[in-house]
């Protein structure tokens, strides 16, 4: 395992999941056994605003929040959110945007966050089952098919 | 996430502290709903705790000083305005003591990311003499918490352990220390001079209060809280929770004191390390309470220039103070500001404001967004309660034809916290115009992510209980005009009895009854969940 901590951003409007998804993430990071922290501001955010998760994992990991301009990667769920979060990017940095998924393609339109996790885990070196096993335990099991499938969807490419 | 098993585990700082307070055999866990806080209690009652929400803060600790006092652990949570509502009991709970364990949680926001101050709580170490605990991740909260209880048996003392927003919700690794231990078994024993705090008993008890802080500073300078990282002697850093953090990444080379119980200061500890660096910089989030301590004691130390007293720490802004960066910072671009959800009675209620031209004293919580655009239908918010006084203040001296225009608006969980005194200030004195109290009430505390209080008339884990009425409690303190109200179900009624109520000149509370409508439909199944034993009672019987 080397050193370098991968910086993360997921982004998106309250209601979106993106909270859900961020905790997914680390979770899979977790058990992938990395060092790990993830960040959030709750509040006000949950009233429709803008909502951001930072995740960071590596070998050891301090501060928990993303310095601007180094996230490796940028996830964002929502079009209207990609411009507010953009400098969070590093240069060379990976944007995930909304339209990487199809949501005409998800078994449940309420699993497009989950299907973007897809999309995002194709970059990371984080095994398939710990990405599983981190959905199953994030939902409770009459959601676990479709859940599976959005990340499934998202993980092929479309 | 509950967690039960002693493996590690990803967990935030409020779950973490909800853990150890399981894990240490806390009795009783008690306090207010307020972001970055609530989730402690809430976990604590999921991990099988004994876990309830006062009706504020003061209460809350009350309760918990009540349980210290029979000889439990227990703790009391809130956010760091919530400590300003509990300070009175915990200026004098310093001088009684406890008999079991006390530990106070004071969530403070920097940043201010969900509160309408960023007041620093380090102060009332110092002002109330009470140990302070300071964790920086999730392991810390867990641990630190566990010291608390320690710390809080050993000396009789109560403990403040306080967390900042980005410690309590940040999601970090935690390997827990110990299984559950069963609670301490209670008893009274009578102990006039040491809890009755008459001047005749108080002036000694604030003596033993100072020896205790001492005996305290004293262990505190070789304890294992505080710790130093052995680094470059060029520079030496003295921080502390959060801040720690981004200092280990900004500056990975740095030598680094980092402490734990902040509050009496180890200072023969600091001053050795000091003593060791060639420069000695102390990082600290908000105000320059470690600085001049440590000043104070003829240490000398550097300081973060006073623009980064604004705001949060983080990576970027240490890295500013490291190379001497005092320029403007660039402002982060602006997202999607919080509106209220479309649909919300509230937009009834700030429509009709709106339209009226009101004077609005406004309360705390989700409604505090009728400040904004379209409605833009709030003049004033302060605290918790403070729309009817801060409304009545108004109607008394604003000339007749503005008075009548005031109105206070203050929402259901807000009203129970501390809008009830001002209700009864309402009745004692009375402006000349008369007023208008509107009690925003959609049976839940929304902004804090719905929890119960004593007007929906279910605990905190939304089993039934004794309910608060509003209209009873109103019409008992002798108000002349209660109403009750649904405001989505016919706004121009609303908006008609508002007229009316402002042009009586008497006084008058409307109730703008209709539950939130993100948590309708739990409020059903807790109502149905709550009639189950009585029908199988019944079927059992025939």
């Amino acid at each position: 395992m080397n050193d370098r901590v991968t910086n993360l951003v997921i982004a998106g409007l309250g209601g979106q999941g993106v909270l859900k998804a961020a905790g997914i993430v680390s979770d899979a990071a977790f058990r992938a056994g990395f060092d790990v922290k993830q960040s959030e501001l709750h509040g006000m955010s949950q009233r429709g605003g803008s909502v951001s998760s930072d995740i960071r994992f590596g070998r050891e990991v301090f501060s928990p929040m993303v310095p601007a301009g180094e996230a490796d990667y940028l996830v964002v769920a929502a079009p209207d959110q990609i411009e507010v979060n953009r400098s969070q990017l590093r240069s060379g940095g990976v944007l995930i945007a909304p339209d990487a998924v199809d949501p005409a393609k998800l078994a449940n339109k309420k699993s497009f966050n989950v299907a973007l996790l897809g999309v995002l885990s194709r970059h990371l070196g984080i095994a398939e089952e710990a990405w599983l096993d981190a959905i199953r335990a994030a939902f409770p099991e009459k959601l676990h098919a479709a859940n599976l499938q959005a990340f499934a969807l998202g993980r092929k490419g479309v | 996430m509950s967690t039960k098993n002693s493996v590690r585990s990803l967990l935030s700082g409020d779950e973490a502290v909800s853990l150890a307070a399981w894990h240490a055999g806390v009795a009783l866990g008690t306090g207010y709903p307020g972001t970055p806080s609530t989730e402690i209690l809430e976990n604590f009652s999921a991990l099988g705790g004994h876990a309830q929400w006062a009706p504020n803060e003061k209460v809350a600790l009350e309760v918990a000083l009540g349980a210290a006092f029979a000889g439990a652990r227990a703790i009391a949570t809130m956010k760091h305005v919530g400590l300003n509502v509990a300070a009175d009991p915990l200026f004098t709970a310093a001088y009684t003591g406890v008999t079991g364990a006390l530990i106070v949680v004071s969530a403070d926001d920097p940043g201010m990311a969900s509160s309408q101050n960023e007041q620093d709580n380090r102060h009332y170490a110092a002002a109330a003499g009470l140990p302070m605990l300071e964790p920086a991740d999730s392991q810390e909260a867990y641990d630190f918490t566990f010291q608390a209880v320690e710390i809080s048996e050993r000396w009789k003392i109560p403990v403040l352990l306080r967390m900042t927003t980005r410690v309590c919700h940040s999601r970090t690794i935690v390997r827990p220390r110990a299984a559950h231990v069963p609670p301490r078994s209670p008893h009274f024993e009578r102990d006039v001079r040491g809890r009755v705090m008459i001047p005749a008993y108080a002036r000694p008890a604030y003596r033993r209060l100072r020896q205790k802080l001492s005996e305290i500073q004293a262990w505190n300078e070789t304890c294992p809280l505080n710790r130093v990282v052995e680094g470059d002697r060029s520079l030496g850093i003295i921080t502390s929770g959060i801040s720690y953090m981004h200092v280990r990444e900004a500056a990975p080379r740095a030598s680094v004191l980092k402490l734990g119980l902040t509050h009496p200061l180890p200072l023969e500890k600091i001053r050795a390390f000091a003593a060791g660096v060639n420069r000695c910089l102390v990082i600290e989030e908000g105000d320059p309470v470690l600085t001049d301590a440590i000043r104070a004691a003829g240490v000398k130390v550097e300081s973060q220039p006073e623009m980064y007293r604004f705001g949060e720490l983080n990576v970027a802004r240490l890295r500013r103070i490291l190379s001497g960066d005092t320029s403007p910072e660039p402002a982060p671009v602006p997202g999607k500001p919080p509106q209220l959800c479309p649909g919300c009675s509230h937009r009834y209620v700030f429509e009709a404001l709106h339209k009226l031209d009101s004077i609005v004293a406004g309360d705390i919580g989700c409604y505090t967004l009728g400040v904004l655009p379209p409605f833009e239908a709030m003049d004033t918010c302060v605290c918790m309660g403070a729309s009817i006084g801060v409304g009545l203040g108004l109607r008394h001296v604003l000339p007749p034809e503005q008075a009548r225009r005031v109105v206070s608006v203050i929402g259901d969980s807000t009203f129970v916290h501390s809008g009830i005194t001002g209700l009864v200030e309402m009745v004692y004195n009375p402006p000349p115009t008369g007023h208008l109290v509107l009690i925003l009430d959609n049976s839940t505390t929304a902004m804090t992510g719905h929890q119960e209080h004593p007007g929906t008339g279910r605990t905190l884990e939304h089993e039934p209980t004794g309910k608060v009425s509003f209209e009873d409690l109103a019409r008992s303190l002798g108000i002349q005009n209660v109403h009750v109200a649904d405001p989505t179900a016919n706004p121009a009624v609303l908006t008609r009895l508002v007229q009316e109520c402002l042009a009586n000149g008497q006084l008058n509370v409307i109730i703008a009854r209709r539950p939130c409508l993100l948590i309708a439909g739990k409020i059903k199944e807790y109502d149905r969940a709550a009639s189950v034993p009585c029908a199988e009672a019944l079927s059992e019987e025939s």
